[in-house]
This record gives C-alpha cells, structure tokens and sequence, in this order.
C-alpha cells in the first residue's frame, strides 16, 4: 500500500511560494515608483546679440515678481500666493473690458477672412498665419474674444524654489481653468480630457482641431525675463 | 436523520493554500513590471515641490535629469546646495558639456526631442536654477520639466 503511493507522488511544489516570496520581498524593496511628473515649460531660446527689445504696451503685460522674501508682487499689489489665479485669470480673459487690462480683440469667421485678406495684400506673412489659425478656430466655435496678454514671472536669485513652483503652478491653472470653462462650454467634456483622448487616437483630426482652437483663444504665454536681482 | 449528523459531526478540512504561489507570483509580476531601478546614487537631498498642473513625462529615454538640492553628507560637503549630474557632483560649468554629451548618445533626429527635467528640493534657493536654465540656453536644450509631486499648494 505505501508504495503504491510513493509511486503517484508529484514534485513537490511547495517551496515554490517561498521562492516567489523571496523575489517579491526583491522587487518591493528595490522599487521606486519613480515619480515622473512635473511641470514642463519651454525656455527662450539664446538672446542674439544684437536683439532688440520687442516693445509691448504695459497693459497687455501682467507682472509677477516674487522676491528673496517670497513675497508676490502682481502688478503692483502685494498678494498671496492663492489670490494669483483669480487675478491671473481676470488679466487673461479681461471680461469687463477695463482699460488696465489688456486690449481685446473681437474675431468672427468674416474679420478673419478680411484680415487675412488684408495682411496678404501687405505681405505680412506672420500675420497671416496668426490669422489663419484664428480663423479655423472661428469656424469651430464661432465668435471670440482675444486678448494681447502676456504674463512675465520675474524671481530673485534668493526666492525659494518652492514658491516658484507655486507660482507657475497658479499660471498655469489659471490658463487651464479659462480653457476648461471654454472646452467644457464647446465640446462638453475638459481640456484635459480633450487632450488625453487626442494623444489616444492621434488619427482623429478632429480632436487636434478642436485642442488647436481652445489654445488659440487661450495661448499660454508665460515669459521669464532674464535673471536680475530683485532684492529682498 | 443520520444524514444531518454524519454531516456535523465531520472537521472542517483545512484551507487550500495551493493558489498562494499563483497569487504571490502575480504581485511578483506586477513589480517586476512597474519597477524602476534607479539610476543613480543620489548625493542630494530630494524632496521635490508639490503642484497640481502637471504632465507626465512621455519618453524615459529621451529624459536627462539634474539633481540640486543639499549635499546628504552635510559633515563632507557643508549644506551648500549641490548639483548633482549622473552619479558626481557637478558645477554650473558642467551643465552645459553635461548635455551635449549626453546628445551624442541619441538619434540626430531625436534631439529637439530631449528634456531636461530639474529635480530640485523645494529649500533651494532659485539663484542656482537659475544660472542652470541660463546654462541650458546656451546649449539650447530649451525643453525642460520642474519634477514635482502630485498635491495641493504646500504651505
């Protein structure tokens, strides 16, 4: 009888858990979920040396400086850091049309053409290309609103970098919110979704067309000037 | 009747643990999958800022970090923050030679693709990212990322 039983006898398997144990005690220390994740801005490129200094009306710039103290200055007022995005976002949009805030500019499918029209006429090809873009967003979402914004974030050598990142992190929901609002009111569904299901099917032009008009009437322009010392 | 009694009267047999090894190997796999060894032996002190507007970084490969931050050994090498290129410190200078080096390593075609991403611990000072971002336009590596961790504004 017992030997008949050592006959049917299989491997023994029971070690097995142990060894897979053994290397998953292996991998669980040596992981590092590492983080990837992180704000992604583009530099300017090298100033050239004989750049010029491309003017543009104070109004149409929205001024942060952030000093060795890591105080804020925006446009003159001191503030803190959570007031930034609302105040941002009124700049950006200027919704009561105030002189302080920058000069807007109505855009409908029939200006565009003009314009277009008109800049080819001079040959102002940058122009056109502005103009072109505006007016296929246009035709997408109908008529708009742009502003002249541009929003300069100036630091001092001494402000911490965590206060940095909060404040790009506020301008850039300041423009993602704006783009939210206008994505969700066009096309029903956020920015962030819209971007996530044009990076899922890049063959869907419609999706670009429609990511390329939210950010023509919201273009993100962040500029950092070149380093001085703000002093504290 | 009888049935019934047989029925209680039996020890319960004991729990199977014959799919343990299947479940241990699953976790196994899952982390062989998602583990990351890391790259380099960090000199620096890392404890990257919080934000909420942020954006995966797409392509490892194309990645090159630099670490700022306090040195770890503060008794060697004083609690100036560092810069940490690879596994040595490094200085501003290097930045730039740093990247063109690591240029070579890639496809032609892939260069405009390459990032730079700043890990740099949330105590440092902006003078040094600074004279950094400086660096990397001169050598016009102008894609970068602030590495941060996901989370609310932190006070």
């Amino acid at each position: 009888m017992p030997r008949k039983r050592e006959a049917q006898n299989e491997i023994n398997a029971g070690s097995m858990a142990d060894i897979a144990f053994l290397l998953l005690v292996f991998f669980l220390v040596t992981t590092t979920m590492d983080s990837s994740w992180g704000i992604q801005r583009k530099l300017p490129p090298p100033p050239e040396p004989n750049q010029e200094n491309i003017d543009i009306k104070q109004r149409n710039v929205f001024v942060v400086l952030a000093n060795a103290n890591d105080q804020l200055l925006v446009e003159g007022e001191l503030l803190l850091i959570d007031q930034v995005r609302e105040k941002a976002k009124e700049f950006i949009v200027n919704p009561a049309r105030k002189e302080s805030l920058p000069e807007w500019e109505d855009v409908s499918v029939s200006i565009a053409k003009q314009k277009i029209s008109d800049y080819t006429a001079v040959g102002n090809a940058e122009k056109v290309t502005v103009w072109q873009k505006r007016l296929a967003a246009a035709e997408l979402i109908g008529e708009y609103t742009i502003t002249k914004q541009v929003i300069s974030l100036q630091n001092d050598r001494g402000t911490s970098y965590k206060l940095y990142i909060q404040v790009q992190n506020e301008l850039a929901a300041a423009y993602r919110e704006l783009r939210d609002e206008l994505c969700m009111s066009e096309f029903r569904m956020t920015f962030t979704e819209l971007e996530e299901a044009s990076k899922a099917n890049k063959e869907d032009d419609s999706l670009k067309k429609k990511l390329k008009a939210i950010k023509t009437v919201y273009p993100q322009k962040i500029s950092e000037a070149e380093p001085k010392n703000l002093g504290g | 009747m009888s049935k019934f009694k047989k029925d209680g009267g039996r020890a319960l047999p004991p729990v199977s643990t014959a799919a343990l090894p299947d479940i241990v190997f699953m976790l196994l796999f899952f982390f062989m999958v998602t583990t990351v060894m890391r790259e380099v032996d960090l000199k620096v002190k890392q404890t990257n800022p919080a934000a909420t507007e942020i954006q995966k970084l797409e392509n490892k490969s194309l990645v090159h970090y630099i670490y700022i931050g306090e040195p770890v050994d503060t008794e060697k090498f004083g609690t100036e923050p560092r810069l940490q290129l690879a596994d040595d410190f490094g200085t501003v200078a290097d930045v730039g030679p740093y990247i063109i080096q690591k240029r070579t390593e890639v496809v032609e075609g892939l260069i405009p693709k390459l990032t730079t991403s700043l890990k740099v611990d949330r105590d440092v000072k902006m003078g040094v990212i600074t004279d950094v971002k400086q660096e990397l336009r001169k050598v016009s590596a102008l894609k970068l990322n602030y590495a941060t961790v996901e989370g609310g504004l932190d006070k």
